[in-house]
């Protein structure tokens, strides 16, 4: 399928995100960044941490504010000043999965209270009965029994936990999912576990992903097409194979060299690409975002450019 | 044959949790090659971390070597007791290298004093002359400018600059050993190839040998020349690099590797282990991944497996490797491994 025949689910243009550290410069932790996600796929974001990556996330569901820029989820805009009501429907359709399992959940809470919090505030239930029968059914959904409803978050190992979050975003029936490093934090034998229930759930629900990670190797394996993010901006976009094949920023190439792989004859022949930001020169010609392919987006000033055309037809 | 410079024999480690023993590691052994790095694979709670610890002595207070040996230069190590007689081994003999660069570091005292503690304390080097050898020190880590940042406090360090501060303390005092506990988790992937490249650096220029503690397979690849992997307190595989990777006997080494998303093909689920490990509060009989592993023979339930021999440098404890064993080929995932990594990497 071409992209130009799918619809577009969200559409960032221009974000900018800046915080105020100190009085007077602020820090600007997204950089008017642009970029589309589609219906139905997984988008994934990778950076290195402090990339702006999860900025980028905390800004689509309105926990962080945005300096600049817009983000339209179907055709509407939802970032800045927006109606109760909108605020409400982003709420429920566009949920978040977060990082650490253990510091996500609250301590106090039973898993019942906590899969629920997000049924209390936007009262999508009828009656308790409902509600309690929506919560069986998301746990049931995540591999989780109904009894766990009424335990608390310390009784559970980490996969579990993690389950647990992913039921409580579930529940609110949402259509697109950030999930921010949902795989980090857990055991090898585990991420593998959760990674097929989150492909599982994308398959039976339609759901659209955004896959924000620094590990590559799990990002090739889960999305369609991959963004890499740096220092605030996208430098590359593209396809995933097509990102791993014919890498073209120097510092997507850096960042493919860092990932270790598991063929011991391979890794000791590797030679380590380090990326220094002093290569670009953009005194002259500023960074442009091109497509220098179908679908593969670069960030390069036009001799950068000129050059990465040139890789591509070799 | 190279020198086996630590030899670790039978080793079992128990602790005491309120009131109940738990048995950590359940007698594993390990020859340690002088001059190479040794990469120790397993999960958290496998006994990575415990097991090292015990070289050094640095077992938290409830727990003890319960029986075995760890030979290190002529001295049996899990014979010693008292903090006098570990004085002149940990740090100066076997170094450690821990996991968070943030909290193994004193956020009150300079860089500086924090190494050159340590040369004073093992070199009897003083003043100027140890203040020379600490920036000489920081300079071989990799840390430019080592005058100025001899004088600066860990906050005003990046992650990956404090991770080299930290191996800088651990090198001050020249040791045979280096254990390295999972330096790089915290750190990012870019940073995590340069400390990993700075360990194998300092290996070579040092003769270092090198224990590695990491869950990470990729990781293993880029260090390991030996590879140990454990499971439930013991080592059930262990061998070089080539053999467990490309000729891997364990079913939990196969499984570790089938769920490598490296290996995963895009839109079918990835290979995952059910089950979660033992509980280590209880006697564990017969081979300890057997619940897990959908192939188990009937004796795994029963009895324990003993170290089969595949090569000279390859030992399994598995019963597949026994002669009366059904034949049992590893998953379809990981023959060929190599072919299939010179597909993706093209």
């Amino acid at each position: 399928m071409s992209p130009a025949d799918r619809e577009v689910l969200l559409d960032v243009r221009e974000l900018r995100v800046e915080f105020r550290v100190k009085a007077k410069q602020p820090l600007v932790a997204v950089k008017d960044v642009s970029f589309q996600i589609f219906q139905g796929e997984t988008f994934g974001l990778v950076g290195e941490s402090g990339s702006g990556k999860t900025t980028i996330g905390r800004a689509i569901v309105r926990i962080n504010e945005t300096t600049g820029g817009d983000i339209y989820y179907r055709g509407q805009r939802i970032n800045g000043r927006i109606s109760t009501r909108l605020d409400k429907e982003v709420t429920q359709r566009i949920q978040m999965i977060f990082q650490d399992p253990m510091a996500s959940l609250n301590e106090r809470a039973k898993v019942d209270y906590i899969v629920s919090e997000g049924l209390y505030n936007t009262r999508r239930f009828a009656d308790e009965a409902d509600r309690q029968q929506r919560v069986e059914d998301v746990l049931n959904e995540v591999g989780l029994l109904p009894e766990f409803a009424s335990r608390f978050p310390h009784e559970f190992s980490g996969g579990q936990r993690q389950r647990i979050g992913v039921a409580r975003a579930l529940v609110m029936e949402p259509e697109f999912i950030i999930a921010d490093e949902p795989i980090s934090a857990l055991d090898v034998s585990i991420r593998a576990q959760v990674l097929n229930l989150l492909l599982r759930l994308q398959k039976t629900k339609g759901l659209t992903y955004m896959f924000i990670a620094h590990d590559l190797s799990v990002v090739r394996f889960i999305s369609d097409r991959v963004a890499v993010i740096s220092r605030g901006e996208i430098v590359e976009l593209a396809e995933a194979e097509e990102l791993f094949m014919n890498p073209l920023h120097p510092y997507t190439r850096s960042l493919l060299t860092a990932i270790p792989m598991p063929d011991p004859i391979e890794e000791r022949k590797k030679k380590l690409v380090v990326y220094d930001p002093a290569v670009h020169d953009y005194s002259v010609h500023k960074p442009i975002w091109v497509e220098v392919r179908p679908g593969h987006f670069v960030l390069g000033n036009e001799p950068e450019i000129e050059e990465y055309r040139k890789m591509l037809s070799q | 044959m190279e020198q086996i410079i630590l030899s670790a024999k039978d080793v079992v480690i128990k602790f005491s949790l309120r009131g109940r023993i738990l048995t950590a590691i359940r007698s594993a052994s390990l020859d340690l090659r002088e001059g190479k790095t040794l990469a120790i694979v397993g999960e958290s709670g496998s006994g990575k971390s415990v097991f090292t610890k015990a070289f050094i002595g640095m077992l938290d207070t409830n727990g003890w070597v319960d029986s075995g040996s760890i030979l290190f230069e002529g001295k049996d190590l899990a014979k010693l007791k008292t903090e006098r007689q570990w004085l002149g081994l940990r740090g100066r003999k076997i170094a450690m290298v821990f996991q968070d660069p943030m909290t193994a570091l004193n956020p009150l005292r300079t860089i500086g004093k924090q190494i050159q503690e340590v040369i004073e304390l093992h070199q009897g080097l003083a003043g100027r002359a140890a203040r020379q050898r600490t920036v000489e020190i920081l300079a071989d880590v990799g840390i430019p400018l080592p005058e100025l940042r001899y004088g600066q406090y860990p906050h005003e360090f990046s992650g990956g600059m404090r991770q080299r501060v930290v191996i800088a303390i651990a090198m001050a005092c020249s040791p045979r050993i280096l254990i390295c506990d999972e330096p790089t988790t915290a750190l990012d992937v870019t940073i995590q190839a340069q400390i990993l490249d700075l360990i194998r650096r300092l290996q070579k220029q040092y003769q270092l040998t090198v224990i590695y503690i990491t869950h990470d397979l990729g990781v293993v690849a880029n260090v390991a020349d030996d590879v140990a992997v454990m499971y439930a307190g013991d080592i059930v595989e262990y061998g070089t690099a080539n053999e467990v990777f490309y000729n891997p006997q364990h079913p939990y080494t196969w499984a570790l590797l089938s769920s490598l998303p490296q290996l995963g093909v895009k839109g079918q689920p990835l290979y995952s282990i059910s089950g979660t490990p033992p509980n280590l509060f209880y006697e564990i009989k017969g081979d300890a991944f057997a619940p897990r592993n959908p192939q188990a023979l009937k004796i795994d339930f029963v009895k324990r497996p003993p170290y089969f021999q595949v090569s000279p440098t390859h030992y399994a404890r598995t019963w597949l490797l026994d002669e009366r064993a059904p034949k049992v080929t590893p998953p379809e995932t990981i023959q060929h491994m190599r072919d299939k990594f010179r597909e993706v990497t093209r």
